[in-house]
C-alpha cells in the first residue's frame, strides 16, 4: 500500500458534478484510492459521500467528471457493469428483500439455474462455504425478516463477494451495530484488505477512522476539501477539515464533565423526580416479556443514561414511556402526575418529548414538507378555527431551522430531499424547541455527523442546565459516557446496574452490556 | 348426483376467475396493482369474439384474445410506470375505458349496442353444465393448468424470484442489476394475458360478446388475489371459493330459503373479513403501488 504509486489506483474519480433538481450533492468531486486500502471517505451529512459512492457504483450517473476504476475508464457505467467489474457497495439503508432467504437475496440478479429451475440447494451450499471462509456468519435458508441487524448487515456484504466484488464500499456499516458486532466486522475487513481487496469506508465517526483506516479524503458541501494518511494525522484535524473550524469532539466532553459534572448529580436525591417508573413490564410484538419490572427515576436537571446491546428492551420500554405500547404492569409518573393510563397527545401535554429511535419510522412523515414535520403532534396550537394557520406554521419552520441550522434552509422542501443528519434536526427541533418537562432521546444521534453530534449533545446539555429529566437511551457507549449523570444497562429486559458517572467506563458497564456479569452495582 | 352437479358449476364459474387472479397475482407481487383486471377481461372478451368472428377459428380467437388483454395491460403499465401515474387512478381509468372502447366498436364491427352475432367457440351451445360437455372445452384444462405454471414461474425460476424481489423491495432489485421497469412489463402483460383468456372463456361459452359482460369477475379476481394472499394455489382455492357462493346463489334463487342477495355477498364479505385480518395476515408486497427508484 505504500508504494502504491508505481500501480495505477483502483480508483480515480476526478472532477464529479451529480445534482438532484435545483439540489447539487457532487460539485467536482474527487478521490482516488489505491490498491489494496482500506480508505475512509468522511464528511457531514449533506456533503455529498453517499451520491459520490452511488455514482461509482452505478446507481447514479453523473452530469459530468470521470471515472476509472483499475485504470479503465468506467465514466457512467450501470449497477450491472459495475458489479462486472467487481465494484459492490453496502447500502446505508439494507438493500435486501426481506421476504427471500438469505440465499435467494444473495443470488438475486445473479441466478443459479439448474433446467431453467432456481439451483436453491445449490445456492445455500455456495453461500455457507463462503460464509465460512470469510467468517461472516450467517444461515442460507433463514428469512431475511429474521436476521438481527449485525447479521442483515453481514449478509450483504457476503452478497458483494459473492458476485466477485474486489472494491468494496460501505455506506456508515457500524451506525446499527453493537461494540461487539463492530470489532468483527473491522476484522472482516481487515481480513479482505490483506487479501488485496480494496475498501472504502463512508463514515463520521473519527475513532473507526483512526482505528480502520490507512488513507481519508474529507468532503465538504459536495467538494473534496482534503486527503490525509491516517497515520499522520488527529481526529481534531479531520474534524476541522469536515467542517471547517474547530469543533470540541465527544472525547474532550468526558473529562471537562468529571470535572464539573457531578455538582448536579449528587443532589438528585433531594431533587423532585421529574419522571418515576415503577415495576414497568412490556411485552413485545411477539407477546413475550421485553421490559421486565423495570424501576427508576430521573430528577430535575438530570440525564439518566440506558447502555445497552439493541433488542434488550430498549425499544419497548421507550415506546411504552410514550404511550406508543400498552404495558402489562407498573406506572408511569411525569411531574408527579400519574400519566400510566394517557395517551401521547395527553403525555405531550403533560411535558413529555419524545426523539424516537428510528426518524423513518416514527418521527417523521418524508412526503411532508419540513414545515409540516415540524408541528407533527403539535398541529393543535397552530390553528386558525378549525385550518391551520399557514403563515404561523411557516414562521415557526422558518424559526426552528434557523435555530437547529436545518439544511438546507428551506421550510417548504419534503423531508425525503434532506440528508440523514439534517432530517434528525427537524425532529429534535420538534421535540425540543418547545415546552417540555421530560425528554426521551433514543439514539438522538444516530447516522448523524460530527457537527450535528456537538450541536445535538450541546441542546441536550442546555436541555439539564434548564432543569429537564432527560432519559437518553444510545448504542453508543461513548455517547452514553459523554452526557449521562448516571448510567443504567439494560439487559434482557431488565436493568442489571446502575452507576453514577464518575464510576462508569466501557470496562465496568461491558460486562453487564453482555450479561457476563449481574445483580445491580451501586 | 346433486353434489356432482354442483361441483361441475361450481368449476365452470371459477374458471374466469383462476385466469384472472393468476393474473392478479403476478402482477401485485411485482408491485403493480392488479385493478385493471376487468378491463383486461372485457378487452379480451371482445377482441376475442371479433377475431374468432372474422377467422372462423376459437383458437385463433384465443389469440386476438391474448392481443386485446396484453395491450391495455401494457397501456396500463406504461401510464403507471414510464408516466408514473398513481395506480388506483390508472386502474379505474382503464376498466371505464374498455367499456367505452368495447361498445364503440361493438357498434361499427356489428351494429349492435348489446351483443355480438354468433361466433365460434368451445363445446357446443348450451351444452349444459355436464362433464363432458365441460371436458371438452379447452379453456376449462387450460385454466387448472395455469395455476400450477404460475406457482412454479414465481417461485422455482429466476423470473419469479426477480418479480418477487420487485414487489418488495424494488430499490434492492435495482442495485444488484435488475431492470425493475422490464420486469414490471413482463408481469403486467403476462397478467392481461392471463385475464383477457377469462374473458375469452366467457364469450366463447356464450358464443357470443355481449357489452360489459364481465360483469365485475376482475374485481372479485381481485378479491381472490388479496383473499389468497398473493399466492397463486392459495388465490385459486379462493376462486373456487367464491365460485361456490355464486354456484349456492344460482341453486338458492328457486327457494325462498335465504335471500340470494346474501349468497352473492359472500366474496365480498370474505374479502373484507380477510383484510381485516382474521384469517391470518394478508401483508401485501411491500412496494405495491409505488414508484420504483
Amino acid at each position: 500500500m505504500a508504494d502504491s504509486g508505481s500501480q495505477s489506483p483502483a480508483i480515480r474519480l476526478t472532477d464529479i458534478v451529480k445534482s438532484f433538481g435545483p439540489v447539487l450533492a457532487n460539485r467536482g468531486a474527487s478521490l482516488e484510492v489505491a490498491r489494496g486500502e482500506i480508505h475512509a471517505l468522511v464528511g457531514e451529512n449533506g456533503a455529498g459521500k453517499s451520491t459520490l459512492m452511488r455514482v461509482l457504483s452505478g446507481m447514479y450517473v453523473a452530469e459530468s467528471g470521470r471515472m476509472e476504476v483499475n485504470a479503465r475508464d468506467v465514466t457512467g457505467w450501470s449497477t450491472a457493469d459495475a458489479i462486472d467489474a467487481g465494484v459492490g457497495m453496502v447500502h446505508q439503508h439494507f438493500m435486501l428483500v426481506p421476504t427471500l432467504t438469505v440465499a435467494e437475496n444473495v443470488m438475486l440478479g445473479r441466478e443459479l439455474t439448474k433446467g431453467g429451475q432456481l439451483d436453491r440447494a445449490r445456492a445455500e451450499r455456495e453461500v455457507a462455504e463462503l460464509s465460512r471462509t470469510t467468517g461472516l456468519a450467517v444461515r442460507p435458508e433463514r428469512k431475511v425478516a429474521d436476521l438481527s441487524v449485525g447479521e442483515a448487515q453481514r449478509v450483504e456484504i457476503l452478497k458483494t463477494l459473492y458476485r466477485g466484488a474486489k472494491i468494496l464500499i460501505l455506506d456508515e456499516p457500524t451506525a446499527v451495530l453493537s461494540p461487539p458486532e463492530i470489532e468483527e466486522l473491522w476484522q472482516v475487513l481487515g481480513q479482505m484488505r490483506d487479501r488485496g481487496e480494496t475498501i472504502v469506508l463512508i463514515t463520521h465517526k473519527l475513532d473507526e477512522v483512526m482505528a480502520i483506516s490507512d488513507t481519508i479524503t474529507v468532503m465538504r458541501h459536495g467538494r473534496t476539501v482534503g486527503r490525509l494518511r491516517t497515520s499522520d494525522t488527529t481526529p481534531s484535524e479531520i474534524a476541522k477539515a469536515m467542517v471547517g473550524r474547530d469543533v470540541q469532539l465527544a472525547m474532550n466532553y468526558v473529562s471537562e464533565e468529571t470535572s464539573s459534572g457531578p455538582s448536579v448529580s449528587a443532589h438528585s436525591s433531594a431533587v423532585e423526580s421529574l419522571l418515576a417508573v415503577r415495576d414497568l413490564v412490556v411485552t413485545n410484538v411477539r407477546r413475550l416479556t421485553a421490559v421486565d419490572h423495570v424501576t427508576f427515576a430521573i430528577a430535575a436537571g438530570e440525564i439518566l443514561g440506558i447502555a445497552g446491546v439493541e433488542g434488550n428492551g430498549q425499544t419497548e420500554l421507550l415506546e411504552a414511556l410514550a404511550g406508543l405500547r400498552p404495558i402489562r404492569n407498573g406506572s408511569i409518573h411525569i411531574s408527579r402526575r400519574d400519566v400510566t393510563n394517557l395517551s401521547v397527545k395527553e403525555r405531550g401535554d403533560a411535558g413529555l418529548s419524545h426523539i424516537p429511535e428510528d426518524r423513518h419510522a416514527r418521527g417523521l412523515i418524508l412526503e411532508y414538507s419540513v414545515a409540516e414535520n415540524l408541528i407533527l403532534g403539535q398541529q393543535h396550537r397552530f390553528t386558525r378555527g378549525i385550518q391551520l394557520d399557514r403563515d404561523r406554521v411557516l414562521d415557526n419552520a422558518r424559526k426552528q431551522i434557523d435555530a437547529f441550522d436545518v439544511r438546507p434552509a428551506d421550510p417548504q422542501l419534503p423531508a425525503r430531499a434532506l440528508s440523514g443528519g439534517n432530517q434528525q434536526k427537524i425532529v429534535i427541533a420538534r421535540e425540543m424547541g418547545r415546552e417540555f418537562q421530560v425528554l426521551l432521546a433514543a439514539q438522538p444521534t444516530r447516522g448523524v455527523d460530527v457537527g450535528a453530534i456537538e450541536f445535538i449533545h450541546a441542546q441536550l446539555r442546555a436541555a439539564r442546565s434548564a432543569g429537564k429529566a432527560i432519559l437518553l437511551v444510545s448504542a453508543d457507549l461513548a455517547e452514553i459516557l459523554a452526557l449521562s449523570d448516571r448510567i443504567a444497562v439494560m439487559y434482557g429486559g431488565k436493568l442489571v446496574a446502575t452507576v453514577p458517572r464518575v464510576d462508569a467506563s466501557a470496562e465496568v458497564l461491558g460486562p453487564y452490556m453482555t450479561g457476563a456479569a449481574t445483580g445491580h452495582a451501586a | 348426483m346433486i353434489l356432482f352437479a354442483f361441483l361441475a358449476q361450481t368449476l365452470r364459474i371459477a374458471i374466469p376467475y383462476l385466469f384472472a387472479a393468476s393474473g392478479g397475482v403476478i402482477s401485485e407481487r411485482a408491485g403493480l396493482i392488479g385493478l385493471g383486471l376487468e378491463g383486461y377481461m372485457l378487452s379480451g372478451a371482445f377482441c376475442g369474439a371479433v377475431a374468432s368472428y372474422y377467422s372462423g377459428s376459437a383458437w385463433i380467437g384465443l389469440l386476438g384474445a391474448m392481443a386485446g388483454g396484453v395491450a391495455m395491460a401494457l397501456l396500463y403499465a406504461v401510464t403507471a410506470i414510464r408516466f408514473r401515474g398513481d395506480q388506483v387512478v390508472v386502474g379505474i381509468a382503464i376498466n371505464l375505458l374498455v367499456i367505452g372502447l368495447t361498445r364503440f366498436f361493438l357498434r361499427l364491427a356489428f351494429h349492435s349496442s348489446s351483443n355480438s352475432p354468433r361466433v365460434p367457440g368451445f363445446g357446443a351451445e348450451n351444452s349444459g353444465t355436464g362433464f363432458v360437455a365441460l371436458a371438452s372445452n379447452p379453456l376449462i384444462w387450460l385454466g387448472i393448468i395455469t395455476v400450477a405454471v404460475m406457482g412454479w414461474l414465481l417461485y422455482r425460476t429466476p423470473f419469479g424470484l426477480r418479480v418477487r424481489a420487485t414487489g418488495e423491495h424494488p430499490a434492492a432489485a435495482i442495485s444488484v442489476g435488475i431492470r425493475v421497469d422490464r420486469i414490471r412489463y413482463l408481469a403486467a402483460a403476462l397478467s392481461g394475458m392471463l385475464a383477457s383468456l377469462g374473458g375469452a372463456y366467457l364469450a366463447f361459452d356464450q358464443h357470443q360478446f355481449s357489452a360489459e359482460m364481465t360483469a365485475g369477475r376482475g374485481f372479485i379476481a381481485l378479491a381472490a388475489t388479496i383473499f389468497g394472499r398473493w399466492d397463486p394455489l392459495r388465490a385459486a382455492l379462493a376462486c373456487l371459493l367464491f365460485a361456490a357462493a355464486d354456484t349456492l346463489q344460482i341453486q338458492l334463487q328457486g327457494t325462498q330459503l335465504i335471500p340470494s342477495q346474501f349468497v352473492e355477498m359472500i366474496p365480498y364479505a370474505l374479502t373484507i373479513i380477510a383484510l381485516a385480518g382474521v384469517v391470518g395476515r394478508a401483508v401485501p408486497p411491500a412496494a405495491l403501488g409505488k414508484v420504483a427508484e
